[in-house]
């Protein structure tokens, strides 16, 4: 790792110094699976220092590509060079000696230790000969550099469990520069995280080109690819449909290449004047902030946005809304009566549904059918003296299949052979199927592609239209300005701020995050 | 039916079959009604410990509780005159108790269910020495229960008794057909209620159940109630099948009778999976097993060898398949739709149930 430019100083030349000669040469790259071309004639390079944003939908090639690129599978046709030297394929530890390493959206990590161990997993530095003890402060030593490289405000003996998650994307990439790669490959680092952070994660990226380190970068994040890219490749049904240079990366381009029309349309026009108020929740707070307390009323017909950095306590505070949690101190108000949920039956009695966060552990049971999936939360009215009828399953199941559009081989398809966007839309048909008063989304676009965000949308602007109160929590700004009729903003357990349309900016809604007033 | 249990008929089709050539006294009607006998009082309680399997939880202290109670019935209706019904009732009750508490702690004050159990097998144990000293509890010379004897140890010839004894077949003991009955109706619980449904979702995911509105605690608790239930209700036919009973090694190790039945029957210690046929299918599998060893000169002191090594090879056997039609479907998924967004018709998989 001493061969590569470390000094900060490097940060503002290195991109200017220069087209380099590219390192990584695809041509031609083909791959076909019967009845799918995943990937057709794609040609790329990559150079040091160079940042590559790919983008496309879910299905575009993306995951194609990286298993091309990481030695999981072969293509069918096409040379991969490396330094000048041709291959028609990689293999896995060809993959790695090149010098290429992968950070996934699901981290590696263990956290019951700490960083430097995680760095050096498997390799670490041995003492007393046959003793094979680990050479502890060896260890800190050689991991201390590469945090530093990337400026991250951790020691090596930080516990990984303390760490934020951007932190522990960074004790990945730090692994990564452990093993001298050339090209980091980020899969969707951004997704699951806070604004806050994702701007660190951008700081590192923008260090790892200053030391020469390519980085492919995919995300379903624009703004971001847009902030950090010099360069963006968009892929479609297996197609390079379009390379974007530097100043040609602009949003709504993007966009235009990768669905092949204008997204605005995506986020539904705002509905009609809000109406009564459905939820009030009057200083309610969850046992994460017992020092906080929310306040906050939802009206019948409006899409109200919460936003907020994570770990502001929005999850917090609709697990306590859908009984999940027991509140810790405050009351809530359904159509002004006072209700108490000591459990998530009871919400969902009284019409007040959670689309949960993570749609894999708490929204669907994956091992299940889409029909048992959408029976589950209202089983009894699909049985006749306690026995289930599944023919009546079925019906309620391709009723929904057909009104969200759910792209299923049939209704008796487990949910894990789903889609991401379809998996999310078999949790909304949990509770379409019945009728929500409330129905409160978490995170509801998280990972899915933008064609299927715009379905997703589309339904939430539909539920309001017919006088449900819809309550969405989201971390991605363009989304929650594009569909909120009114957003609140939630900082440490508390509602900081709340936003009427005409005061909607990017600008605002992190101000009061962070827990400062308006300007 | 599943073919993992349709696998499992065909195994114990093969080991009778092998077992029939080599000693034909297997196929004799008193050695198949004993086994029907032992197959009945196991595959009563076996059943209940599925229930508990499902849910992803474990019930140790199946054994104890039939020493207990066993104990407890023998002393009620000996010694101190409690009519039967009454007894059994008493012991049923009991036996609902100790499921709502085992629940409880499992539940509301989120123990584990090994641990919850461990402490019932050795706290019930106890309890069971201490009531009689230690002794063996048993009859009194001439005391009788003509027709609590006859139903849990009497046996029937069905087909004579329909045909009004023209025609005659084995007789059957009752304890199995009981055993056939609950089988039936758990059954119905388990494969088509909406309880039924509830277990297999909460053993799969609590937390997805959870969020889908289902009150988990209540199912949770009615699995162990149904499990500490029947295993009274086992309780009360071994204290009649032995007439006798030394609190200190009555029932001993049969929680693991039970749980070897489950896995044998397809359940997976992790929850979420199993099946009624299955269970009773691995209650027959273990009977036959052990009747195997007596009747083929092995010596009896190699049967939990016998059981351990058919039981082991089975999982290993059961793994192997899954692993290679996993891989199968895998390739076959990857194969037609390499990220795609619409998944093919080759992954899915209907729950056959």
């Amino acid at each position: 790792m001493q061969s590569l430019p470390m000094t900060a100083s490097a940060t503002a030349t290195a991109a200017s110094s220069g087209p380099a000669e590219p390192f990584l040469r695809l041509s031609g790259i083909r791959k076909a699976y019967p009845g799918v071309v995943a990937l057709a004639d794609f040609s790329m390079e990559v150079r040091p220092g160079e940042v590559i944003g790919i983008v496309g939908e879910n299905g575009a090639g993306k995951s194609t590509l990286m298993k091309i690129l990481g030695g999981v599978i072969a293509p069918d046709r096409g040379t991969i060079e490396i330094d000048g030297v041709a291959h028609d394929k990689l293999s896995v530890a060809g993959s790695f000696k090149a010098g290429i390493a992968f950070v996934h959206q699901e981290l590696n990590l263990f956290d019951n230790l700490d960083v430097a161990a995680n760095v050096f997993l498997g390799r670490e530095p041995r003492k007393y000969g046959f003793l094979q003890l680990v050479d502890s402060e060896r260890l800190s030593a050689d991991v201390q550099p590469l945090l530093d490289r990337l400026g991250a405000g951790f020691e090596p003996t930080t516990p990984v469990s303390r760490l934020s998650l951007a932190q522990q994307q960074m004790v990945e990439i730090a692994k990564a520069l452990s093993f001298r790669s050339r090209l980091v490959i980020l899969d969707e680092p951004t997704s699951s995280l806070p604004l806050t952070e994702t701007g660190k994660l951008l700081e590192v990226i923008r260090s790892l080109k200053a030391q020469g380190i390519a980085v492919i970068f995919i995300s379903h994040r624009l703004a971001e690819v847009e902030q950090v890219c010099d360069r963006v490749i968009v892929l479609r049904d297996g197609h390079l449909v379009g390379t974007l240079e530097r100043d040609e990366i602009d949003h709504d381009t993007m966009v235009r290449l990768m669905i092949g029309r204008d997204l605005r349309a995506a986020y539904a026009a705002p509905g009609q004047a809000r109406g009564r108020v459905v939820l009030a929740a009057r200083g309610v707070c969850s046992s994460a902030f017992p020092a906080g307390g929310v306040d906050l009323e939802v009206h019948a017909g409006e899409i109200l946005g919460l936003a907020g950095l994570v770990g502001s306590g929005r999850t917090e505070f609709a697990r306590v809304v859908f009984g999940i949690d027991p509140p810790v101190a405050g009351e809530m108000l359904l159509d002004g009566e006072p209700i108490r949920c000591p459990c998530s039956a009871d919400a969902v009695s009284r019409g007040i549904f959670l689309v949960p966060e993570d749609r894999k552990i708490a929204g669907l049971l994956l091992d299940m059918t889409v029909a048992e999936n959408v029976s589950l939360p209202n089983l009894r009215a699909f049985a006749s003296n306690g026995l289930v009828s599944r023919e009546a399953e079925r019906r309620q199941a391709e009723r929904s299949r057909a009104e969200l559009g759910i792209r299923a081989p049939t209704v008796t398809t487990r949910t894990s052979a789903l889609s991401g966007g379809n998996q999310q839309k078999v949790v909304l048909a949990k509770w379409l199927a019945m009728s929500p008063r409330i129905i409160v989304l978490d995170e509801p676009t998280r990972g899915i592609d933008v064609g299927a965000k715009a379905e997703i949308y589309k339904l939430m602007r539909g539920l309001a239209d017919a006088g449900v109160a819809v309550l969405m929590i989201s971390s991605d700004m363009e989304e929650v300005i594009g569909v909120s009729d009114r957003i609140a903003v939630m900082h440490q357990g508390r509602i900081s701020g709340i936003l009427e349309r005409e005061q909607f900016a990017e600008e605002n809604v992190l101000l009061l995050a962070v827990g400062r007033g308006l300007a | 039916m599943l073919k993992k249990d349709l696998g499992l008929l065909v195994l114990i089709i093969v080991v009778g079959a092998v077992v029939a050539i080599i000693n034909p006294r297997f196929l004799s009607s008193i050695n198949i009604a004993n086994t029907a006998n032992l197959v009945g009082l196991f595959g009563i309680f076996a059943i209940g410990q599925g229930f508990v399997i499902i849910t992803g939880g474990i019930e140790l202290s199946v054994g104890s509780i039939i020493a207990l109670l066993g104990v407890i019935f023998i002393d009620l209706i000996a010694n101190q005159g409690v009519p039967w019904p009454l007894a059994v009732l008493v012991v049923l009750g009991i036996g609902v108790v100790m499921g709502l508490v085992h629940g409880w702690l499992i539940t509301k004050m989120r123990l584990q269910p090994f641990v919850v159990t461990l402490c019932g097998l050795l706290i019930y144990r106890g309890v069971a020495r201490f009531y009689t000293a230690d002794a063996t509890a048993g009859f009194p010379f001439g005391v009788s229960f003509p027709t609590l004897e006859w139903i849990t140890t009497g046996r029937t010839d069905i087909v004579s008794v329909l045909t009004g004894g023209a025609l005659h077949t084995i007789a059957i003991p009752h304890s199995f057909m009981i055993m056939l009955v609950i089988a039936v109706a758990m059954w119905v619980v388990l494969h088509r209620s909406v309880f039924g449904r509830y277990l297999y979702a909460v053993g799969k995911n609590e937390e997805a159940a959870r969020y889908s509105g289902i009150r988990t605690t209540r199912v949770i608790v009615a699995a162990y109630v149904i499990c500490t239930t029947l295993s009274a209700l086992a309780a009360i036919f071994f204290a009649m099948y032995t007439r006798s009973i030394l609190p200190s090694g009555h029932g001993n190790f049969y929680e693991l009778y039970a749980i070897a039945a489950a896995v044998l029957g397809g359940f997976s210690l992790r929850g979420g999976e199993g099946s009624i046929v299955g269970v009773v299918l691995g209650a027959i599998l273990l009977q036959v097993l052990q009747n195997l060893v007596n009747l083929l000169g092995i010596p009896s002191s190699l049967n939990f060898a016998v059981m351990g090594s058919v039981i082991l090879i089975g999982v290993v056997a059961d793994q192997q398949f899954a692993r290679r039609r996993q891989m199968r479907q895998h390739a076959r998924s990857t194969a037609t739709a390499p990220g795609a967004a619409v998944p093919v018709a080759g992954s899915s998989t209907p729950t056959p149930r």
